[in-house]
């Protein structure tokens, strides 16, 4: 199996590819093959990275299962994973089944709308397997076009705003993270990221237009990378194209955002900023914890005052990140294990709320809370499982939810009191926004003349819920699953950041003894 | 068998949850309540058996990154085994009750499946509490903590369709969640300085800490009082303390056995577990004890005060409840841990007794609250009352003032309530002996007018409901037989280990309650004077006295002295107003500050700042795009092709990458 990730990234791409190219037709039963062709392809593509995962060793803290060939214009193909980026590609794979089982009631442009998955997906797992600065690059820049497509073609009402958006944000970041990779290439002569991941990035104070800028290079391209993760994280204060783009896609679309695209900007975090600019990272840390803190009390307190579920969910969701880039940014063993902890949990949390919407959504055809109320009387089956869920959201001990913050907490304190003391306020808003939701949407008598007749989840929804429902406990009783993974490589991480910064402090120390002779 | 204990209570809950539509509902009831009557019996075994040792068992991995481990594990030392056999105890009586008092319930219509939720509910409640009191280390402490939150705000909102219960449900959560910040923050302090979360080693580094310094948010702390201090937060919000006590009474919206075994003989004792739990530090800790003593004095007095006036028998006993816990963190507060445990114990009988007492009277009115539309029930409900008069003569603290015959006698909170009295006259601090002898009063008076309100005088209110007002059955009965039994004779039972003299309890506790060297308290305790001694009895008298004046003698002195001081009595009626003041301070504000953050921050700042800047850059790009039509994605795609193209150009002129 020596081209094992090559497999599972491209096998999504190639039913897409056959949908497009074998496909005709405009019935129901076209419809329904494609939906099952995308669906096998999914399933298949989940059951080859199994294969990746039982053969991955964690101990290994280098790249494994590398592939490497000659491209076009002597460009490198270059693919592998390492403890830090697998299991990004598990949850893409795990959840792109339940994705494609969540648009089975889709009745516009069917086959369009799997081969924008499908496509999607070949994309997400490229980004995370990508071994190569210009490849890394095309994989997560393409994956906005069927994100576009799919808020754009199935979205609601006002999709041309949100797609609008969603495209002015991440044009700005990516445009600046473009110059930055250049900048790399110039300094460094390869696109190779293990090679990147050695080089040394100048970190010496630079004068600019009359500005002293410490850390030189290595803040330039930080700041540049920044600009592009940040948005896509999202993080306060750029993040307010999030809750109109989820209000806007389809379900499915906001589950894959929601639990995949979003985890982009903290494997970028993980995989360029920290490591390749370790000086740069220590120095602008403050500023990430800040806006990290910011982030958890600021769009909590938003999030309590919603009246749109799925903007309250996304509110929600900027919240879950703030915890993320605050852990990845305290740079210590328990810090980035939360943080990639934190993904993966919120990957199934947030999807599963995200689908839990999409339940009574297509039940009603709407997302006002206000429209709801009462929903136990006729949904215990709903009920049981959003609470789940929503207790999940809160951080209960017990679900995922709970790990990957209290790391989080327990690494922030370690480097800033006031950031843990902001970020631990957190476990109080998020009781508030979640179990006001709960209440209004849940509980309650069923009044409205509306909702006498709404059913409970039919086996299709339970279905796509069981697996969610699983993980989300098990990775809560027993997180060693994912923190024996991802353990060894963080530790390598971590001690390579720790590394780099006594290095740079010798050197800078033994500049300031040169000039004091 | 401690995993066995621990698990049984989990496995009930989840078959009479889940699978109940397969074994049928009463079977599911069953199953629930058999296992937790095993739960029962295997903690009585480990209590009596028990050899003052500590034991741990690990029984899988949890929590692992780098120095931080923290697996779900077991401790059983005395402590721990004190409080198996009081969980499992009131809640198998509990779930057994629950047969009669769920059996009919007008809030769901005859068809609906409701009986298996409410045992799936008690049983989780009951393993999460039994996970905190035998976790080994923090975090499962944590879990625990949690987990009992989570079964209490199941609970209290059992009855979804009232909107009071949904609301109660989430306050009791939210306000329990402002303690548990406090409890986070002491892990991460715990964590950052120790290194570990594991007991043993948070004890053997706590005189280490309490010579430690550690910089918390913008000055520096003693690291051993600081830790204390956000423990006790936590605790505080558990055990509904004063400022977070507002949970408590609005949680009496779940159903009676709840209120017994969940809000006060179980979950709210959880702060002073915890507080006993961590001896080894709070030892080092005077100023956070400080700290302890006064919030439990100003609870004990404020409770009782507020307990009053209350209407409703549930809120009544709530407060009660409320001020007893005030009582043991006054204990536990001068050092003397074991104090606080024995008023836990006796506190769990007697209390759980009153609300199977009150619920009972509740059941027999249909579902009628309100003290004031009760009256003479003595007869119509002999073995309630009897159960009552015996729960009340115990919180009162009825006994034979200053006879030993060693021991001495009395009803069980007689003696725990005296050697509390005791210990903290011993302790030297004055105002807080004063304090808990107020409140005792207090404590007589209210106990004393729920019950001449219930059983004594005429019938009051709907005439139709007492005429059907009718006796318990058996099934309800029984476990208030066997608390009564409690407590009437657990005060007297346990008084050696608990408070015969520092070197027993030393001895019985064994290394899980520490004292240190110098704290004898609980021997000196014995020798106060005698007016000391006497002090809770006479203050039992007085409120008695007062309240057979108020309530039997002339029935329309309480509203002429409510008219009389109309201020007065609306500030305790209200509750010394917390709540508006709550509701002012902290919830208008976060969603005052909630919707400024969504219009202006976003909407107008964020947003309007970057479309207004877009506006500029936008046009610009459309021109240069040209004339494609197709929307964004295409401009898009246009501008990543282009910047690979830069790329490629660029890596093709420099040689290309190898």
């Amino acid at each position: 199996m020596l081209n094992l990730l090559s497999i599972i990234t491209f096998t999504p791409l190639l039913a897409a590819a056959i949908m497009a190219l074998f496909l005709r037709g405009n019935d129901a039963a076209t419809d329904n093959n494609a939906k099952w062709l995308a669906f096998i392809a999914t399933v298949a593509t989940f059951l080859f990275s199994l294969i990746l995962l039982f053969g991955f060793d964690p101990q290994d803290t280098g790249f494994q299962f590398v592939e490497e060939r000659e491209w076009i214009m002597g460009l490198t193909y270059k693919m592998g994973v390492d403890g830090i980026s697998i299991l990004f590609v598990m949850l893409t794979t795990f959840l792109m089944p339940i994705t494609i089982a969540a648009c089975w009631n889709v009745t516009t442009r069917v086959k369009e709308y799997m081969i924008a998955f499908l496509v999607l997906e070949t994309l997400m797992i490229g980004v995370f397997t990508a071994l190569d600065l210009v490849l890394f690059y095309l994989f997560f820049e393409a994956g906005l076009i069927p994100m576009f497509l799919i808020i754009g073609i199935w979205g609601g009402k006002e999709r041309i705003y949100a797609a609008f958006k969603f495209f002015l944000y991440t044009f700005l970041g990516s445009v600046l993270m473009l110059v930055a990779m250049i900048a790399m290439y110039v300094d460094a002569g390869t696109t190779d990221i293990p090679t990147l991941l050695t080089h040394e990035f100048s970190a010496g104070t630079i004068t600019l237009a009359g500005w002293q800028i410490v850390g030189g290079a290595q803040t330039l391209m930080w700041l540049a990378f920044f600009a592009s993760f940040a948005v896509k994280m999202p993080m306060w204060p750029v993040h307010t194209w999030l809750p109109d783009a989820h209000v806007q896609a389809p379900t499915a679309g906001s589950v894959i955002l929601a639990a995949v695209l979003l985890k982009m900007g903290g494997y970028g975090f993980l995989r360029f900023s920290l490591p390749m600019f370790p000086v740069a990272s220590d120095l602008l840390a403050p500023l990430v914890l800040w806006l990290s803190a910011i982030a958890i009390v600021y769009t909590s307190l938003v999030a309590l005052m919603q009246t749109d579920m799925k903007k309250l969910i996304a509110y929600s969701s900027v919240a879950h990140m703030g915890f993320v880039t605050m852990g990845i940014f305290a740079a210590n063993q328990q810090g980035i294990d939360g943080a990639i902890f934190q993904m993966i949990s919120h990957g199934f949390i947030s999807g599963a709320l995200f689908l839990a919407v999409g339940v009574i959504y297509d039940r009603m055809h709407t997302r006002e809370i206000a429209a709801y109320g009462g929903l136990i009387n006729r949904m215990p089956v709903y009920a049981a499982v959003f609470l789940l869920f929503t207790m999940a959201n809160v951080g209960l001990p017990g679900t995922s939810g709970f790990v990957g913050e209290f790391l989080t907490f327990l690494a922030v304190f370690q480097v800033n009191t006031w950031v843990a003391l902001f970020a631990a306020s957190g476990v109080i808003l998020s009781a508030g926004y979640a179990l006001w939701l709960y209440r209004r949407v849940v509980m309650g008598e069923m009044i409205k003349a509306s909702l006498k007749q709404i059913t409970d989840m039919d086996r299709r929804e339970k279905a796509m819920m069981a697996p969610l429902v699983v993980m989300t406990l098990l990775l809560g009783v027993y997180p060693a699953a994912v923190t024996d993974i991802i353990g060894p490589s963080v530790a390598a991480l971590v001690d390579g950041h720790v590394a780099a910064l006594a290095a740079y402090e010798a050197t800078t120390d033994a500049a300031v003894r040169l000039a004091q002779n | 068998m401690a995993v066995t204990l621990v698990l049984a209570p989990l496995i009930g809950a989840i078959i009479a949850g889940l699978f109940w539509r397969i074994i049928g509902e009463r079977a599911a009831q069953v199953v629930a309540t058999a296992l937790l009557f095993l739960s029962a019996f295997l903690s009585w075994i480990i209590f009596l058996t028990h050899d003052g040792g500590v034991q741990q068992i690990t029984m899988l991995r949890w929590i692992d990154s780098g120095t931080l481990v923290g697996d779900w594990a077991l401790r059983i030392d005395r402590l721990t085994a004190v409080m198996l056999i009081v969980i499992t105890t009131v809640s198998a009586l509990v779930h057994l009750y629950s047969f009669g008092y769920m059996a009919h319930d007008e809030n769901f219509s005859e068809e609906e499946s409701y009986r298996p939720r409410f045992f799936a509910y008690l049983s989780l409640f009951t393993f999460a509490m039994l996970m905190l009191v035998t976790a080994d280390n923090l975090v499962q402490l944590f879990f625990g903590w949690e987990g009992v939150g989570l079964a209490s705000y199941l609970l209290i909102g059992f009855y979804f369709r009232k909107a009071s219960a949904g609301a109660a449900a989430i306050k009791a959560f939210i306000v329990n969640r402002v303690g548990d910040m406090g409890l986070i923050l002491a892990l991460m302090v715990i964590y950052f300085l120790v290194d570990s979360i594991q007991y043993d080693d948070v004890f053997a580094a706590a005189a280490t800490l309490s010579e430690t310094t550690v910089s918390f948010l913008w000055t520096d702390w003693n690291a051993a009082n600081l830790i204390a201090f956000l423990l006790f937060v936590g605790a505080m919000g558990k055990s509904a303390q004063l400022f977070l006590h507002t949970w408590l009474p609005d949680a009496m919206e779940g159903p009676t056995p709840v209120s017994a075994l969940i809000h006060a003989a179980t979950m709210v004792t959880a702060g002073v577990f915890l507080v006993a739990r961590m001896s080894p530090l709070m030892e080092y800790a005077p100023q956070a004890m400080t700290f302890v003593v006064l919030i439990g004095a100003f609870t004990a007095f404020f409770a009782a005060t507020v307990g009053l006036v209350q209407n409703d028998i549930k809120r009544v006993i709530a407060y009660s409840t409320c001020s007893q816990l005030g009582f043991m963190f006054v204990a536990a507060g001068v050092g003397v841990y074991s104090v606080a445990m024995f008023h836990l114990l006796t506190h769990a009988f007697f209390k759980a007794m009153l609300f199977l007492g009150a619920g009972s009277v509740i059941h027999g009115m249909h579902h009628e609250q309100d003290m004031r539309n009760y009256g003479g029930l003595k007869d119509k409900m002999p073995y309630t009352f009897w159960a009552m008069l015996i729960g009340t003569l115990a919180i009162t603290g009825v006994g034979i003032p200053l006879l030993y015959i060693g021991f001495p006698v009395g009803f069980a909170g007689f003696v725990s309530k005296d050697a509390i009295i005791e210990s903290v006259y011993a302790a030297g601090a004055g105002y807080a002996f004063w304090m808990l002898v107020i409140a005792a009063l207090m404590t007589s008076f209210y106990s004393w007018r729920l019950m001449f309100l219930t059983f004594w005088g005429e019938a009051r209110g709907d005439r139709h409901t007492h005429e059907h007002a009718h006796e318990s059955p058996m099934v309800m009965l029984i476990p208030l037989a066997v608390l009564a039994v409690g407590s009437v004779l657990a005060g007297m039972v346990w008084y050696g280990p608990f408070f015969g003299s520092t070197e027993q309890v030393a001895d019985w506790f064994g290394p899980s309650i520490y004292m240190a060297e110098g704290n004898n308290l609980i021997t000196e305790a014995h020798y106060v004077p005698n007016w000391v001694k006497v002090s809770p009895f006479i203050a039992m008298l007085i409120g008695l006295g007062l309240a057979y004046q108020f309530y039997i003698r002339d029935t329309s002195l309480p509203g002429k002295l409510a008219a009389t001081f109309p201020g007065a009595y609306q500030f305790l009626l209200n509750k010394w107003y917390f709540d508006e003041i709550y509701d002012f301070l902290f919830v208008r504000p976060a969603m005052a500050l909630g919707r400024f953050f969504w219009k202006r921050g976003d909407g107008t700042v964020i947003d309007g700042g970057i479309n207004g800047l877009a506006m500029g850059i936008i046009p610009f790009f459309t021109r240069m795009a040209g004339r494609m039509q197709s929307g964004f994605v295409f401009h898009y795609a246009f501008a990543m092709v282009l910047g690979i193209v830069v790329i490629v150009t660029l890596v093709t002129l420099t040689g290309g990458a190898r």
